[in-house]
């Protein structure tokens, strides 16, 4: 009894390093920075902290689903940058037809993203890249290149500023729901554990007549739908749509899959970790603010970059005995 | 671009499908610069005109460049988003080095270091790369998303963000001289690309390079030193990306660390695809680069031109990418 336990932990320790990291050096940063600043753990900082990151960690997660079949997405920002200018155009009817037209936008192209990758048998890297310069092209034609503001009269507002229940602002309620809504697609449907599988062995998955074809247009296509929600969080959040936005929001996404511990080779992932590795790379941004409001040291906003890097380079490091022992892809 | 879309739908029809398909992907970048020019001759104003050329060629040697390195790397089977943040770290190096005091004082050596340093710096970024991918075992585009993020930040910080101008003949002579009437880097892009074209074809570690990624355990099976030869692709690359840099800035007379070699990572794969790279490695067309780039330069030049805005301009180039891939992978199959 007792040694059938003792295994069980270590098995799931190990099956686990992978996340371990991210977790372990998230709450050690959280404990850092309550225990170093006065208005860290506040309810203000949280809340803000959270409303500012929703459209990172909503990205990340739809990035993630690409990443486990083996594939990637490199439109997010772009996508973002375009539905954030739907959102704005839409947002004088309420959010109740913004919130559905940003995400249909994202939809779309995420459509796009799966025709070029699945009908036309084009690299991912190569498929959205390009959507990515259709869409940032697509963003500022129908904008004229400059910033739409939002209709502040509309309900529109209420996105960013209400506060659901009195507790939490909607932005951060949303975007819980589809954090757990994805989580539950991938651990409990034979869809979520298709897309496992594609990343594990495509040419397998075929044979064990899975549906490879609908996984892999769901993934591009949640991708986008997630890129569609991130572009109305931007839109609420700066109270514009901002068509030059979303620049490298991409690449911001993809580390925080790998920081999350997912290989990009796919086959494995976990919406959790990704989600920690997002807020991880918010926390340094955070942290930053608070170290120089103390004044001791001035560090520019271009550290966080620097740091930034630094700490993807940590997390690649710690992952690379991972990595090396699964298999090598080549994109 | 509509031209040439017209020869690939219109290539299976006429005679034997498969043999026209295969010249169709083969010289797809030939046909399509043919179709630009001759589409450029017709509409475009002034196309003719000598200072088109010259402006076309000063735009395009950056990319170009770039393009070459891109090529290697690709050809291992890699990629490098990193070319267009390590041009914008030695372009900001170049100028804090010859306006700093010791460099006007001896101004000779502090061009000489402006251009030495940000290039050996440039050199070292590459070894990262080449090392987190061949020890380490990272995926490349996981370990040049390093550069991609920091390298940027480090300009910046290096820069404070501050636009740095500047007044060096000397030194803007990389992207402002001419010889014989030609802008001084169209002369660098052909040195490189012969340079480069002969040590693919010609020399060990180039034909090492294209069997690492043609198949890379059969490489290493065979004796080839594969990861020595893979840190030599990400130098290689990084290096001329730092040589990219420098001419961003000496062609501005200013150094915007924000700006320099924005996106270029996306002109250069780009440029690389087009030119008949396989994403799969092996195959490593340095001149089919160079065709890529001037492609891709013109395409946007014909838009521009004709005030097509430029954000339609990104949505052409993304068709041609799409296109270009869509081609080769049709000859593939």
């Amino acid at each position: 009894m007792l040694d059938t336990t003792a295994f069980d932990l270590r098995r799931y320790i190990q099956g686990n390093n992978h996340s371990l990291g991210v977790w372990i050096t998230l709450i050690a940063l959280i404990v850092f920075g309550v225990m170093r600043y006065d208005n860290f753990g506040g309810s203000y900082n949280i809340s803000s902290f959270l409303n500012y990151n929703a459209m990172f960690i909503v990205i990340a997660v739809g990035m993630c689903f690409v990443i486990m079949t083996g594939g990637i997405d490199l439109s997010v920002g772009s996508v973002a940058a375009f539905t954030s200018v739907v959102a704005a155009y839409l947002s004088p009817y309420g959010i109740q037809v913004a919130l559905p037209g940003a995400v249909a936008a994202g939809l779309a192209i995420g459509g796009l993203n799966a025709f070029f990758v699945v009908a036309m048998r084009i690299p991912p890297f190569i498929a959205t890249l390009a959507t990515m310069l259709g869409a940032k092209g697509g963003a500022l034609v129908i904008s004229g290149a400059q910033t739409i503001s939002i209709d502040w009269t509309s309900n529109f507002t209420k996105l960013g500023l209400e506060k659901a229940f009195g507790i939490l602002p909607w932005t951060i309620v949303i975007t819980a729901i589809v954090v757990v809504g994805l989580w539950v697609l991938l651990e409990k449907t034979s869809l979520g554990r298709t897309v496992l599988a594609i990343g594990g062995g495509e040419d397998a998955s075929v044979m064990m007549g899975l549906n490879v074809t609908r996984a892999k247009v769901l993934v591009y296509v949640l991708s986008g739908g997630c890129a569609g929600m991130a572009g109305l969080f931007l839109a609420s959040g700066f109270g514009a749509g901002q068509p030059l936005e979303g620049v490298g929001w991409e690449l911001s996404a993809i580390a925080s899959v790998v920081v999350g511990g997912t290989l990009l080779t796919g086959g494995m992932g976990s919406i959790s970790a990704t989600v920690a590795g997002a807020l991880l790379l918010g926390l340094v941004f955070n942290i930053l603010n608070f170290e120089n409001g103390r004044g001791v040291i001035s560090l520019s906003a271009y550290w966080q970059m620097v740091i930034r890097g630094a700490f993807l380079f940590a997390v690649i490091v710690f992952q690379s005995r991972v990595a090396s022992t699964a298999k090598k892809g080549t994109i | 671009m509509t031209m040439d879309n017209n020869t690939v739908q219109n290539a299976p029809k006429s005679s034997g499908p498969k043999f026209d398909w295969s010249v169709v992907s083969r010289h797809g970048g030939v046909f399509a610069l043919i179709a630009i020019l001759l589409f450029n001759v017709l509409i475009t104003p002034n196309f003719l005109h000598p200072q088109t050329l010259f402006v076309n060629i000063s735009q395009v040697a950056t990319i170009a460049i770039v393009a070459v390195g891109m090529t290697l790397v690709i050809a291992t089977g890699g990629i490098d988003l990193s070319v267009g943040a390590i041009m914008a770290l030695s372009g900001a190096l170049a100028p804090l080095i010859f306006t700093s005091p010791f460099a006007e004082a001896n101004p000779e050596l502090g061009l000489a270091l402006s251009i030495i340093v940000p290039i050996i710096v440039a050199l070292a970024c590459g070894v990262f790369n080449g090392a987190l991918v061949s020890l380490l075992n990272v995926q490349p585009i996981v370990a040049t998303l390093i550069f991609f993020i920091s390298g940027r930040g480090i300009a910046l910080v290096l820069t404070n963000g501050n636009l740095q101008t500047f007044t060096n003949p000397a030194f803007s002579y990389l992207g402002t001289g001419k010889i014989l009437g030609f802008p001084f880097q169209g002369y660098l892009v052909v040195i490189i690309a012969i340079c480069v074209w002969w040590v693919m074809s010609y020399t060990v570690f180039g034909r090492q390079l294209l069997a690492v990624g043609g198949n890379e355990r059969a490489a290493e099976l065979s004796g080839v030193p594969v990861k020595r030869v893979k840190i030599g692709a990400y130098v290689i690359c990084a290096g001329l990306s730092g040589l990219a840099g420098l001419i961003v800035v000496a062609i501005n007379s200013a150094s915007d660390a924000a700006r320099i070699g924005n996106l270029m990572e996306l002109d250069a794969i780009a440029a690389a695809v087009v030119g008949g790279t396989l994403l799969q490695g092996g195959k490593a067309p340095i001149f089919g680069a160079i065709l890529g780039a001037v492609i891709i330069q013109l395409v946007k030049y014909t838009l521009l031109a004709n005030g097509v805005a430029d954000e339609v301009a990104l949505i052409a180039k993304a068709g041609i990418i799409v296109l270009a891939v869509y081609v080769q992978q049709a000859r593939k199959e």
